[in-house]
């Protein structure tokens, strides 16, 4: 009993699952656990790898007698992607374009529904939120020919409008905003209210700024899954100077079959811009799915 | 003041505000949900219209009957997927956060961005690099058969093969929301409840089992609703590792849609086959939180 005292003053989170009544249990069970968590970070982070040590190597005429798992950190790849390809900054900017403009929507839509629904008392509050909420079920899928004959009709195909209006609507963004909002005091609002401010003013200065980690959360995510969406952009866009980057990087695939330089550059470039991202705010990532934001 | 002006200047604010978000939701979701159901019970032309089809349901019979029964095929295949990936996602989610809990703040932060990482790049890169991993001459996978002595494997163009290598793909695309989500999960579990399992005499296994496990079913059944939709709705992944299918052994219920009415312009068939998608996930959500609901709160 003594030792078991010890062991948990050594390793106060061991007790969680990995405290033992014997030292040597817990050492057996550390080593298949360390063992374990490597060989599966290896699996998540291979093929991404994998992705990139291609792409950083030129590409030879035969397949090397074994893979090539060190890359040269040569560009001739990434070189020929932007001789060969003249759209591929195009679907960059467009990528950029769409992704900005559907996040900013977000922000103040969501924000704006997420606040009403979590603070503020009207009729049809619960009918309107649960309606909502509800189309939480549908697959999007449902949506595409109506989608594809309204945009068609407006001349909205290949135009990146098309991936923008429909994109302003995503449940889990008000979902998150009025999770967040309802842990917020409403004595501040009363304050502000008492100190003379307007609705808009108590949005603006006392809703808005609290919100904040909520709202970082929602826009690193709706940016994400905007760049990364494929399935609607490749039905709403047709031309190629069109495309955005996964569309694109799709059709590099047909378009040099045999250059693979090219399409493992083409996708890299598209994959790296995420994962700097994901790197410098990891945090607010991690954070953001806790809140129920995304799936992944 | 009129009883209008009254109720305006009480609420109008608050409707205001959810205006934005009501309009899109009615114009980009209900009204293309009610009017995706109309087509389905249409024969839909761009240029002519829709007519409707006779009998009624002559869409949904045409996709479960006809067609060289590609669409049961493909249902078939997806129910394949969704079961492999559902439960290894689980399983590996559970046990991941499970041996990342003991470890110190700063190592747990670290395992769970790792296996973090992939997931905020695209279905459609990651489905491109497997693509490659499979190749038949360059793949990592095919050096590896290799160097095992194994005979060469057609990963991608077998068609008994290439369905459980999309699957096994995306099985080793490791369930980052799983782990993150299973990890916060655990460190809220109050700590009297495994000295009392501890002071009941229960090994560390048993601890996990008896304990952790079934405090975690509300997560669980998150995410089992989660991935199952998610794996139902499989696209991407296969649209980009086999562009043009292996026979019908990789068609999927998404990929059917788009081909349906992106390829074939056929819109009648393709929404009566996106609703039979709708009714599978509402029924399988629906059965899912039965059988998983849970009383225990903590």
């Amino acid at each position: 009993m003594a030792s078991k005292a010890n062991d948990s003053s050594v390793f106060p989170k061991s007790e969680v699952i990995a405290a033992a009544p014997r030292r040597a249990a817990i050492n057996v069970w550390a080593i298949f656990a360390w063992v374990v968590l490597i060989i599966t970070t290896i699996i998540a982070l291979f093929p991404m790898y994998w992705l990139f040590a291609n792409a950083f190597t030129p590409i030879l005429a035969t397949p090397p007698l074994s893979p090539i798992l060190i890359p040269a950190f040569r560009l001739d790849n990434f070189e020929r992607l932007l001789a060969n390809n003249k759209f591929y900054i195009n679907w960059m900017i467009n990528s950029l374009v769409v992704a900005f403009a559907i996040t900013a929507f977000h922000v103040v839509f969501d924000t704006l529904a997420g606040y009403a629904f979590a603070k503020k008392r009207f009729p049809g509050r619960n009918l309107f939120f649960i309606l909502i909420l509800s189309t939480l079920m549908i697959p999007i899928h449902v949506t595409f020919i109506p989608l594809y004959l309204i945009n068609r009709s407006l001349g909205l195909i290949d135009s990146l409008w098309a991936l923008i209006l429909p994109g302003t609507a995503w449940v889990f963004g008000i979902f998150l905003m009025r999770q967040y909002i309802q842990t917020l005091p409403s004595e501040l609002i009363d304050a502000a209210r008492i100190d003379g401010a307007s609705e808009i003013g108590v949005f603006r200065h006392v809703i808005f700024p609290l919100s904040m980690p909520a709202i970082a959360a929602l826009a690193i995510f709706t940016f994400v899954r905007s760049w990364n969406d494929f399935l609607w952009p490749v039905i709403a866009l047709n031309k190629p100077q069109n495309y955005t980057l996964t569309v694109g990087v799709a059709n590099l695939q047909g378009e040099f079959m045999t250059d693979w330089g090219i399409i493992f550059s083409g996708a890299a470039l598209a994959a790296l811009p995420m994962i700097v991202f994901f790197l410098l705010f990891q945090k607010y990532f991690l954070e953001g799915v806790r809140m129920g934001a995304l799936k992944g | 003041m009129t009883s209008v002006q009254t109720f305006i200047k009480k609420y109008g604010w608050a409707y205001l505000f959810i205006l934005p978000s009501l309009i899109t939701f009615a114009l980009f979701t209900l009204f293309p949900v009610i009017w995706s159901l109309i087509i389905s019970f249409q024969d839909y032309s761009i240029v002519r219209g829709g007519t409707w089809v006779t009998p009624f349901y002559e869409n949904y019979r045409i996709s479960f009957t006809m067609l060289n029964g590609i669409f049961v095929t493909a249902i078939r295949n997806t129910v394949f997927y969704t079961i492999f990936t559902v439960t290894a996602n689980i399983l590996f989610g559970l046990i991941l956060a499970s041996l990342i809990q003991p470890l110190g703040n700063r190592m747990r932060t670290f395992f769970r961005a790792a296996y973090y990482l992939p997931a905020v790049t695209s279905a459609l890169i990651i489905g491109l690099t497997w693509a490659y991993i499979y190749n038949a001459q360059w793949g990592f996978a095919t050096y590896l058969t290799r160097a095992l002595g194994l005979p060469p494997i057609r990963f991608l163009s077998d068609p008994d093969i290439a369905l459980p290598a999309i699957t096994l793909s995306a099985v080793l695309t490791l369930p980052a929301t799983a782990v993150v989500l299973y990890s916060a999960a655990m460190g809220s579990i109050p700590r009297e409840y495994y000295e009392a399992a501890e002071l009941d005499g229960a090994n560390p296994i048993q601890r996990w089992w008896h304990v952790t496990v079934p405090l975690l079913k509300s997560t669980t059944l998150y995410l089992v609703v989660l991935y199952t939709i998610a794996s139902f709705e499989v696209f991407e992944r296969i649209y980009i590792m086999v562009p043009s299918g292996v026979g019908n052994s990789t068609q999927t219920i998404v990929t059917q849609i788009y081909a349906n009415g992106f390829k074939e312009f056929e819109f009648g068939v393709a929404s009566a086959q996106a609703f039979v998608l709708f009714a599978i996930i509402a029924v399988l959500a629906i059965f899912q939180f039965r059988v998983f609901r849970s009383d225990v709160e903590y």
